[in-house]
């Protein structure tokens, strides 16, 4: 039996979701997740790419989830020429099907009720306070009261629509992706590969993230105010038709990254987003799973502060948002500011990063190192990080 | 704006950049509201399976 009230609803099953219901019920709080398809994790809409540490505080790993363990990243300029940056067993390429489900378990063992073919439809409120969700379930119209709902719901953020916030992306701040997980082809799984270009991705990438030694995902990701003539799968399957002419594609997914970054606006009273529905994903490589897991835990948490105190205002709630700006949210401005500034890369300056990163000895590696050293190359990409950070710092 | 629904893979890109939120997702189905939407052509050209069009 489903409850008529609990105090968190979380809308979306995903990593993000998950992870929030899991803390706000580790919290105390009772919790009801809401998942649209018949089962979480499918269909999967990712490159599946992730950091041994950022999904270490969330999840033993498990070889039943891990495709493969990545040891180097590889750098592919518009010409062809690259460069390895070596980070030994720091990535995996996950099964994201059964990664999400695990994700779910752990939820649920800690308490959280999750239903799924079940489809959030509206926010019910109570004097102008958000009190409820509407939803299908199994195509039945029903409904649950709550205190908090936590909108987990990716890139379409309905959410937070339905709340008032604005989430809609301007085209500069979402790339459109088409991937396919390609089979018979002959691949090094101990690396994935980016190529960058603006002939081959522009405003983006192709990745080529590998399953095993034949099998990958590979995907584009195409800035979406650059998909006006040619759309993704276009650039992509030209990419294939060269690199991998005798693939057989056995998945093929459409999805759109949100590139943008989390604005105050996201949380409001009884209302909070997380996940890609709070735009919380690295704005330049489109990465978000362990980032919704972080705004998971940090969402779920609150909103079991918030229950425990009983405040649901978004005064109360605001705490999320400044705990995420210190955990990953001022970085991520700056990580956007420089997003726009690969907008606008030609394909010359592409050549001079993947030339500039070879330099880089193995040993001296770091995001920090390669950070400085191209402040040095380029002096306005400095101010750039300057006045983010300033900005960032003068709102606190 | 129009969605062949034959290529929509209910992935929601559209939803993400509609100004006017005339996008609804149903569970298999993503729906166009013509009396909202303004054709601004945003979803049409964001949607990465190429299934909105400002015709039928």
């Amino acid at each position: 039996m489903i409850r008529k009230f609990y105090d968190v609803v979380v809308i979306g099953a995903g990593p993000a979701g998950s992870v929030a219901a899991r803390y706000a019920a580790m919290g105390g709080a009772s919790v009801l997740m809401l998942e649209r398809d018949r089962e979480p994790g499918i269909p999967v809409r990712c490159a599946e790419g992730v950091s041994v540490n950022g999904i270490e505080p969330y999840i033993d790993i498990d070889e039943s989830w891990v495709a493969a363990r990545i040891n180097h990243a590889k750098l592919v300029g518009p010409s062809g020429n690259s460069a390895f940056l070596r980070n030994n067993g720091a990535g995996l390429v996950l099964e994201r099907r059964i990664f999400d489900v695990r994700l779910c378990e752990l939820a649920i063992a800690q308490g959280v009720r999750l239903l799924t073919k079940a489809n959030a439809t509206g926010l019910i409120r109570k004097n102008g306070v958000v009190s409820g969700v509407e939803f299908t379930h199994d195509g039945v119209e029903t409904s649950v009261a709550c205190n908090i709902v936590i909108g987990a719901d990716g890139v379409e953020s309905r959410v937070g629509r339905w709340a008032g916030m604005d989430t809609a992306l301007a085209l500069k701040d979402l790339d459109t992706c088409v991937q396919y997980t390609l089979d018979g082809i002959d691949v090094n799984p101990e690396y994935c590969e980016f190529q960058f270009g603006n002939e081959i991705s522009p405003g983006g990438y192709v990745w080529i993230f590998p399953k095993s030694n034949h099998s990958a995902n590979v995907g584009i990701g195409i800035a979406g105010v650059k998909a006006k003539d040619k759309g993704p799968k276009e650039y992509l399957d030209t990419f294939v038709a060269k690199r991998f002419p005798e693939a057989s594609a056995t998945y093929t997914v459409y999805g759109g990254v949100p590139t943008s970054y989390m604005k105050d606006e996201y949380v409001q009273d009884n209302v909070i987003l997380a996940g890609d529905a709070a735009r919380q994903v690295n704005p330049i490589t489109g990465g978000g799973i362990v980032q919704g897991m972080i705004g998971g835990q940090l969402a779920g948490e609150t909103a079991a502060e918030a229950v425990k105190a009983g405040k649901f205002n978004r005064r109360f709630l605001m705490s999320y948002k400044r705990k995420w700006d210190k955990r990953l949210g001022d970085n991520q401005k700056v990580m956007f500011r420089l997003k726009e500034r690969f907008l606008g890369m030609t394909d010359g300056k592409f050549e001079n990063l993947v030339n500039f990163i070879k330099t880089i000895p193995e040993d001296k590696f770091s995001m920090s190192y390669l950070f400085k050293e191209a402040v040095k190359e380029d002096p306005k990409l400095m101010m750039d990080v300057a006045k983010s950070f300033i900005l960032s710092k003068l709102k606190k | 704006m129009y969605i062949n629904q034959h290529l929509c893979d209910v992935c929601g890109t559209c939803v993400s950049v509609c100004p006017v939120d005339a996008i609804e997702v149903f569970e298999t189905q993503v729906v166009i509201d013509n009396d909202v939407c303004i054709s601004c052509g945003k979803c049409a050209q964001v949607c990465p399976a190429r299934a909105i069009g400002d015709a039928l």
